[in-house]
């Protein structure tokens, strides 16, 4: 069993009864902190270092191509759990050699920014990898419209991430050889 | 019939007046500037480096170094309150409620009318002290009216009748009672030391009091203890940190004030800012020799209005000191509780600043007997 031991505390000096040598100690500290180097973020100047992993503003990339990766399957719509997602299908313009593998595009892609949770689903369930929460954090507007992100603002905001797969050019190239896929 | 001088005599006094409050409120002001610039850098922040005017910017280097210090926040700060809506709340009363600004304000601003805070050398050789009016009783009338002060912050919690601001009412008075003893008592073993017998003051006048101090030990060497019971019972008088009673945001939300918004806020805050420079001024006088070069050492400047400035410059660089004193224990200090403020004033200063007189009146006593 554990012995409770009472701790003698010496009794405190007639110095350490006024507490000023302790005042003086603390002013001291304080003092010295004046000149020490500043913390603060000179924020619209000076902005933060966003870590790689962080989950700003839903948004939708190219690949190094330049080509549209989504191919409208909407498993993004139906994951994203306060429904700020809407996408209308439609078809890959005509034309388009490198793409005719693909069958669908998004005629258009709304994320509606004053839904939106930034929980990431999208990217998460996302077969293309075509929707990326980036580093961008701070979204702002004048109306409630105006927080509505459509497709060209969605590409704006992705830009092009690198892509490792290239996944229908590989399609193409199996078929080509005369494989199923 | 007018008289000219008679006229001429008020109207200086008149300008010298507006001088002084002019002087006084921008030392406020910028009080309030360097209470915010300096906890920022106690707490490793910048502090306001924002507001500028839109002209001085453009001068090169002088103009980004002013915006760094955030030399214009007071001039915004000022703005702000004045445009702000002046809200009276449903609840209070509404004449009390109007006048407690200016009972708090007024005795802030009156104290300064005795202080004196330079001298002037005149052609005839004789030093004229710069000051409003030379009172005979100068520290009686500082301790008088200074005091009236917590008038406003008791009028101010009764009348807006809720209770955060009644405590805040209730606390300050109590504070403001206990402290005020001590405060008298620690200053009676400066009059005692100051009118010995030879050194020629024989008043409660302040200027005698600073001109002891030339060329010889500053009073605060002479009497530390009781410059120490002083500079406590200032604090609490002035109602900053550690004894900010009546305000104590974290437990009276903002004390007397909680109902105060807009201008009449402003005026409290002003008053609360006047209080500290002019209890700056009233400690480098009686402590510090006021407008005296250094201790045991004669004045270095000449007996020409160039003495005049410098004694005026030396005597602001040792108030100014003083307010960052202030403004340094608020960010280094927590708040005391109140029954240990109220334990401190009746069972430790009190007794301390007895003990202290009956010394020095035993000291003093020994050192006037007539050597047989």
């Amino acid at each position: 069993m554990a012995k409770t031991v009472v701790l003698q505390r010496k009794p405190l000096s007639l110095s350490e009864r006024t507490y000023l040598p302790q005042i003086v100690t603390g002013l001291k500290t304080t003092f010295s902190n004046m000149f020490k180097e500043k913390v603060t973020l000179q924020y619209p100047e000076e902005k933060p270092i966003i870590p790689k992993n962080y989950r700003g503003v839903p948004t939708l990339v190219k690949d190094p191509n330049g080509r549209e990766k989504c191919v409208s399957c909407q498993l993004c719509e139906f994951v994203c759990p306060p429904k700020a997602i809407r996408i209308t299908p439609g078809s890959v313009p005509e034309g388009e050699e490198d793409r005719e593998h693909v069958e669908k595009a998004p005629q258009e892609f709304e994320i509606n920014m004053l839904r939106c949770i930034y929980c990431g689903y999208c990217q998460e369930v996302c077969p293309e990898e075509a929707i990326y929460l980036q580093d961008e954090y701070s979204s702002s507007g004048y109306t409630r419209e105006e927080m509505i992100n459509n497709k060209e603002k969605l590409y704006e905001l992705g830009g092009t991430l690198p892509d490792s797969h290239y996944k229908w050019d590989q399609k193409k190239t199996a078929e080509e050889q005369g494989n199923d896929h | 019939m007018f008289d000219f001088d008679m006229l001429l005599m008020v109207g200086l006094k008149f300008l010298f007046a507006l001088l002084m409050i002019g002087a006084v409120m921008t030392m406020a002001g910028y009080s309030v500037l360097a209470e915010r610039k300096v906890s920022a850098w106690m707490q490793g922040r910048v502090g306001p480096n924002r507001t500028v005017l839109p002209f001085i910017v453009h001068i090169p280097f002088v103009g980004k170094f002013l915006k760094g210090l955030g030399m214009f926040q007071p001039l915004a700060d000022g703005l702000k309150f004045l445009f702000k809506e002046e809200m009276i709340p449903g609840h209070v009363n509404k004449l009390y409620y109007n006048l407690a600004p200016i009972v708090a304000l007024v005795p802030a601003l009156t104290t300064m009318t005795v202080l004196p805070f330079g001298e002037f050398f005149a052609e005839d050789g004789r030093t004229i002290p710069l000051m409003l009016a030379n009172l005979e009783v100068g520290i009686l009338f500082v301790l008088a009216v200074s005091s009236l002060g917590v008038y406003g912050i008791v009028l101010a919690g009764w009348s807006s009748n809720s209770k955060y601001p009644f405590l805040g009412g209730i606390r300050s008075s109590a504070q403001m009672i206990s402290y005020e003893l001590a405060m008298g008592l620690s200053l009676l073993p400066i009059f005692l030391w100051v009118s010995e017998p030879g050194t020629g003051a024989m008043g409660l006048s302040l200027v005698d009091i600073v001109n002891s101090q030339n060329d010889r030990a500053w009073l605060l060497l002479v009497q530390p203890l009781s410059a120490l019971i002083f500079l406590i019972a200032l604090f609490a008088e002035t109602n900053r940190l550690p004894f900010d009673m009546p305000e104590s945001e974290t437990d009276l939300v903002g004390g007397f004030h909680t109902e105060y918004g807009g201008f009449k806020f402003g005026i409290f805050f002003v008053a609360e800012y006047a209080h500290i420079v002019v209890g700056s001024a009233i400690f480098t006088v009686i402590f510090l020799g006021g407008w005296h070069f250094l201790p045991w050492i004669a004045d270095p400047w000449p007996a020409t209005w160039v003495g005049t400035l410098l004694g005026i410059g030396w005597f602001l660089a040792k108030t100014i000191f003083l307010i960052f004193f202030f403004i340094w224990v608020r960010w280094t200090i927590p708040r005391f509780r109140y029954d240990q403020v109220m334990n401190l004033g009746w069972t430790k200063l009190l007794p301390l600043a007895l003990l202290n007189l009956i010394f020095y009146v035993l000291l003093v006593t020994w050192l006037d007997q007539p050597t047989a």
